[in-house]
C-alpha cells in the first residue's frame, strides 16, 4: 500500500487522465476554430475521401486488439498478450499508411493544404492527431521490447504480488483508446461538416 | 513545534512510489543533485533563480524604452554602448523600441509572473503543505523545468540575432506576426518566440498536470480538501487553468506556424502590399484567412492566462495575512469558492479584449455579463483580506508588508477592469494608456508582490534555513509600493486623454505633446524602482550564501505543515513518518492560544499544557 490516504486511483493514472484532458481542449480550440471560420462563408465544401472510412476502422481493430493484450496479461497469458501488442501495433501502422493515402486523394479531388482553410484544416487536424497516434505507437513499441525482455524469475514471482505491475500497460492502453476515440470524433465531424 | 506522537495507524511505508524514504541514501553527485534533481525543492530553486534572472532582463528592457518615452528628442549614448546597431547615435531604433516591448511583455507574463511565481511556489508548497514527499511523477516534474529552461534558451537567442526578437506585441497578432516580411522582427525573431512558447507551453502542462494529481491525490492523513491552506487552493485552480487554456494557444501557435512557413491562410485574407495583393510561394493569393480567428485563440489562453498570474499570489497572500495577522482566515469557505468562480468565468470572458475587433453585438453583452461577475468573487475576496486584517494581532515581516500592498494594488486595478468591462466605454480606451495601467497595478505589480511576498515569507525553505535581511526588505517594499503607483497612476490621466499604447512617440501629435512632462515623470519614477529592485536582488543573492540561520523550526509561527521539517529537509521532506493532520492551517489565537498546528489532536489539546504547546515568538 503506498504513503497516501486518498487515492482510489494511482496518480500517474488520474495525470494521464488530465493530460488527455488538455488534448481535448487542444482539439476542441481547432474544430470550434473550424466551426467559426466556416459560419464565415467564403468556404469550399467537399467530400472526405472514402480511405478515412477506412482508417477508422482499421483504428478500431487496432483498439480491439490492444483490449486482448492486456486481458491476455492479466491472465498471465504472455505469447498472446505479445501477439495482441504486435497486432494494435501493426494497424497503428496501417491506420498511419491509410491518412497518408487520404491526403494524396484530397489533392487528387483539388482540395490542398494552402488552399480554402476548409481544406486547410482537414489536413492540419488530421495531422495534428496523427503526430499523436505515433507518440502512441513509440510508447506501445517500447511496452512491446520490454514484454520481450526475459525476468529474472524469482523477481517475476516477487512481482505477482504489486498491484501496480500492469501500470505501465494500463496507461499506454488507455492513451491508445483514446486517440482511436479522438479520431473516431474527428471522423464523424469532419464526416458531417464536408459533403 | 507540538510534541505530538503523531499516530499513523496503518500507515505502512511502501516502497513502492517512492523509494527514497526518510533520509535518503541514494547516491547522489553534483548533477543530479542540483541540475537534473526530481526533488521538488531543488527544481523549485531553480524556477525561482531563472525567474529572478528573467526578470531582471525583461525589467531592464522596460527601463530602455521608458527612456525613450519619457525623453523622445534626447540622446543617450549608453545606449549605443549596450545596443550596438540598435540605437545608432544614442536614439533608440523604432523597430527595436517594438521588439522591447514585446519581449518585455512575453518575459514578464510568461517567464516571470507564470513560471517563476507558479513555478517556483507550486513546486515548493504543494508536497510541504499537503504531507507528501514529492510529486506524483518527480521524472515529469523535472522535464516540466527543462522544458521552461529550453524555451529561455530559445528566447534569449531571439535577442541576439541580427534582425532582432519578435516585434508584434506580447499577443502576437497576425498579420504582422504571419508574414515573415511584415517588419524585422517577423521573420526569424518571429520564428523563434513561437518555437519558445511551443516549448513553454509543453513546460506548463508538465508542471500543471503534476500539481492537480498531487493535490487530489496525495495528501497525509486527515488532509481533507477543506483542511488544505489557501495557498494549496490557488495552485490547483491555477494549474486547472492551465491545464485547459494552454493547449488552445499551442493550436494558436500551430496554425500560425502554418501560416508562416506552409502558405496556408488560416489568419491572413487579401493582404496588399505596395499596390499588390500578397501571394504564397506557389503564386496563389492568399485569401480566405481570418486574423479575428488568431484573437479569439489567443485570448481563450490569454485571459485565463491573467489568472493563472494572480490566483497564486492571492494564495500566497492569504496564507502569509493568517499566519502575521494571527487570525483565522476570514470567510475560509468563501475564499475557495470564489477561486473557483474565478476559474469558471476566467473561461467565459475573453473576448472582452476584443470588443472593438468586431463582435455580434449580443455576443458582446454576454461577454460583458460575465466579465462584470468576475468583479463579485474578486471583490469577496478582498472584503475577505481586509477582515482577516482587522483588529489582527499584526506582525509586520517583510511578507505582511508586501501582502498588504498587495490588496492596496488589487483594488486599485480591479477599479479600473470595471470600467473597461463596458464596451461602451472600452470603445474610448482601448488600447490606450488606460488600459496599461489597469492591468499593470492589478496583474503585474500585485502579482510581482504576491512573488515577492512568498520569497520573503519561505525563503528559509527554500534555502536551507536562511533568512534574508529584513531591514533591507522594508525599504524595497516602500520604494518599491509608492513608486509603482507612481509610476501607473498617471497612466489613467494619458489614457483618459486618449493617448494610446505601443506608440514610439507622441511629438506629432499636439495633444499628447502636453503629457511630455508627465512622461518624465513617469520614467524617472520606473528608474528608481528599477534600481530599487537590486536591493532585492543583493539581499536575495547574498542570504542564499550568508543569510542568518533561521533560529526556530517555524519563524513566523504558522500553522502549516512545511514548519514541520528539519530545518534542511532531505528528498523525502519529512524524517520518519509523514505528520497526520487534525485540523485547517488557520487555527489561530484560539482558546488563548496563538497558535496551534495543523498536527495537534484534540487529545493534545487536552494533554499537553498550552504552554509547552505553543512555540511562542
Ligand atoms: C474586476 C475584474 C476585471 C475586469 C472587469 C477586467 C476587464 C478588462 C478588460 C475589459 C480589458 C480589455 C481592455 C482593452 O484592451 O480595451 C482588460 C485588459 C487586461 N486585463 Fe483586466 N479586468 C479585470 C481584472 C484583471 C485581473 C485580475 C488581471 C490580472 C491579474 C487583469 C489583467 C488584464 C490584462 C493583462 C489586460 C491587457 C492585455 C493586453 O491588452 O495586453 N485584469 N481587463
Ligand atoms: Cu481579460
Amino acid at each position: 500500500m503506498a504513503e497516501y490516504y486518498y487515492s482510489k486511483i494511482h496518480p500517474k493514472k488520474f495525470a494521464l487522465w488530465l493530460g488527455l484532458g488538455s488534448i481535448i481542449m487542444m482539439f476542441a480550440g481547432l474544430t470550434s476554430a473550424y466551426i467559426v471560420r466556416q459560419a464565415a462563408g467564403d468556404w469550399v465544401f467537399y467530400k472526405i475521401p472514402e480511405v478515412f472510412t477506412y482508417s477508422t476502422i482499421v483504428i478500431v481493430l487496432s483498439s480491439l486488439m490492444m483490449i486482448l493484450s492486456i486481458r491476455a496479461a492479466k491472465q498471465g497469458n504472455k505469447s498472446l498478450h505479445r501477439l495482441g501488442l504486435l497486432g494494435t501495433i501493426l494497424f497503428g501502422f496501417v491506420f498511419t499508411l491509410l491518412q497518408f493515402r487520404g491526403w494524396d486523394q484530397l489533392t487528387e479531388i483539388g482540395v490542398r493544404l494552402t488552399g480554402n482553410p476548409s481544406g486547410s484544416f482537414l489536413y492540419l487536424i488530421s495531422g495534428i492527431h496523427l503526430a499523436h497516434l505515433l507518440g502512441g505507437i513509440l510508447v506501445l513499441l517500447i511496452v512491446f521490447i520490454k514484454s520481450l525482455i526475459k525476468k529474472d524469475p524469482v523477481k517475476e514471482i516477487l512481482e505477482t504480488s504489486n498491484p501496480d505491475r500492469f501500470l505501465g500497460l494500463e496507461l499506454a492502453s488507455t492513451y491508445w483508446h483514446f486517440v482511436g476515440v479522438l479520431w473516431i470524433y474527428l471522423f464523424c465531424f469532419f464526416y458531417y461538416n464536408t459533403i | 513545534m507540538a510534541s505530538t506522537d503523531i499516530n499513523v495507524g496503518t500507515h505502512t511505508h511502501d516502497d513502492h512510489h517512492h523509494d527514497h524514504h526518510d533520509d535518503h541514501h541514494e547516491e547522489l553527485n553534483f548533477f543530479t543533485k542540483y541540475v537534473f534533481s526530481q526533488d521538488h525543492k531543488i527544481i523549485a530553486r531553480q524556477f525561482l533563480v531563472t525567474g529572478v534572472l528573467w526578470a531582471v532582463i525583461g525589467v531592464a528592457f522596460s527601463v530602455l524604452f521608458r527612456l525613450q518615452l519619457g525623453w523622445p528628442d534626447e540622446s543617450f549614448p549608453i545606449l549605443e554602448t549596450l545596443l550596438g546597431g540598435w540605437a545608432e547615435g544614442g536614439k533608440l531604433d523604432p523597430e527595436f523600441y517594438y521588439a522591447l516591448v514585446t519581449m518585455h511583455g512575453t518575459i514578464m507574463v510568461f517567464f516571470v509572473l507564470t513560471a517563476g511565481l507558479s513555478g517556483t511556489f507550486s513546486n515548493l508548497l504543494i508536497p510541504l503543505q499537503i504531507g507528501a514527499r514529492d510529486m506524483a511523477s518527480p521524472f515529469m516534474n523535472m522535464l516540466s523545468y527543462w522544458f521552461f529552461f529550453i524555451a529561455g534558451v530559445i528566447m534569449l537567442i531571439s535577442l541576439f540575432i541580427q534582425t532582432g526578437p519578435a516585434s508584434g506585441g506580447w499577443t502576437a497578432y497576425p498579420p504582422l506576426s504571419a508574414l515573415p516580411t511584415a517588419s524585422s522582427g517577423s521573420g526569424l525573431g518571429m520564428t523563434l518566440w513561437l518555437a519558445s512558447m511551443s516549448m513553454f507551453v509543453v513546460s506548463s502542462l508538465l508542471g500543471g498536470l503534476n500539481y492537480v494529481a498531487t493535490i487530489l491525490n496525495m495528501r497525509t492523513k486527515g488532509m481533507t480538501m477543506m483542511r488544505l491552506p489557501l495557498t494549496i487552493w490557488a495552485f490547483f485552480f491555477t494549474a486547472v487553468l492551465g491545464v485547459l487554456s494552454f493547449p488552445v494557444l499551442l493550436s494558436a501557435c500551430i496554425l500560425l506556424i502554418f501560416d508562416r512557413h506552409m502558405g496556408t491562410s488560416f489568419y491572413l485574407s487579401d493582404i496588399w502590399i505596395q499596390g499588390e495583393l500578397l501571394t504564397n510561394s506557389a503564386g496563389e493569393i492568399i485569401e480566405g484567412g481570418s486574423p479575428i480567428l488568431y484573437q479569439h485563440l489567443f485570448w481563450f489562453l490569454g485571459h485565463p492566462e491573467v489568472y493563472i498570474v494572480i490566483l497564486p499570489a492571492m494564495g500566497i497572500v492569504s496564507h502569509v495575512m493568517a499566519t502575521n495577522a494571527k487570525k483565522p482566515v476570514f470567510g475560509y469557505h468563501a475564499m475557495v469558492y470564489s477561486i473557483m468562480a474565478i476559474t469558471v468565468l476566467g473561461f467565459l470572458v475573453w473576448a472582452h479584449h476584443m470588443f472593438l475587433s468586431g463582435m455580434n453585438p449580443f455576443a458582446g453583452s454576454v461577454f460583458t455579463l460575465f466579465t462584470l461577475l468576475i468583479a463579485v468573487p474578486s471583490a469577496v475576496k478582498v472584503f475577505n483580506w481586509i477582515t482577516t486584517l482587522w483588529k489582527g494581532n499584526i506582525n509586520f515581516t517583510p511578507a505582511m508588508m508586501f501582502s498588504i500592498g498587495f490588496v492596496s494594488l488589487f483594488i486599485s486595478g480591479g477599479l479600473t477592469g470595471i470600467v473597461l468591462g463596458n464596451p461602451a466605454l472600452d470603445i474610448g480606451y482601448h488600447d490606450t494608456y488606460y488600459v496599461i495601467a489597469h492591468f499593470h497595478i492589478v496583474m503585474a505589480m500585485a502579482a510581482g508582490f504576491g512573488m515577492f511576498a512568498g520569497i520573503y515569507h519561505w525563503f528559509p525553505k527554500l534555502f536551507n534555513g536562511r533568512m534574508m535581511n529584513a531591514n533591507m526588505a522594508y525599504l524595497h517594499f516602500w520604494v518599491t509600493f509608492i513608486g509603482s503607483y507612481c509610476i501607473f497612476w498617471p497612466m489613467h490621466y494619458l489614457g483618459e486623454a486618449g493617448v494610446p499604447r505601443r506608440y514610439f512617440s507622441f511629438s506629432e501629435f499636439d495633444f499628447a505633446n502636453g503629457f511630455a512632462d508627465l512622461n518624465i515623470f513617469i520614467s524617472v519614477a520606473a528608474i528608481v524602482v528599477f534600481f530599487a529592485q537590486f536591493l532585492f536582488i543583493i539581499n536575495f543573492f547574498y542570504s542564499i550564501f550568508a543569510g542568518k540561520k533561521m533560529e526556530k523550526l517555524n519563524p513566523w509561527g504558522s500553522n502549516s505543515l512545511e514548519w514541520t521539517t528539519p530545518i534542511v529537509p532531505g528528498h523525502g521532506n519529512w524524517v520518519g513518518k509523514i505528520p497526520e493532520v487534525f485540523r485547517w492551517p488557520y487555527d489561530f489565537s484560539k482558546d488563548g492560544h496563538e497558535i496551534t498546528p495543523q498536527t495537534t489532536s484534540e487529545k493534545d489539546l487536552e494533554d499537553i499544557p498550552a504552554v509547552k504547546r505553543i512555540p511562542t515568538r
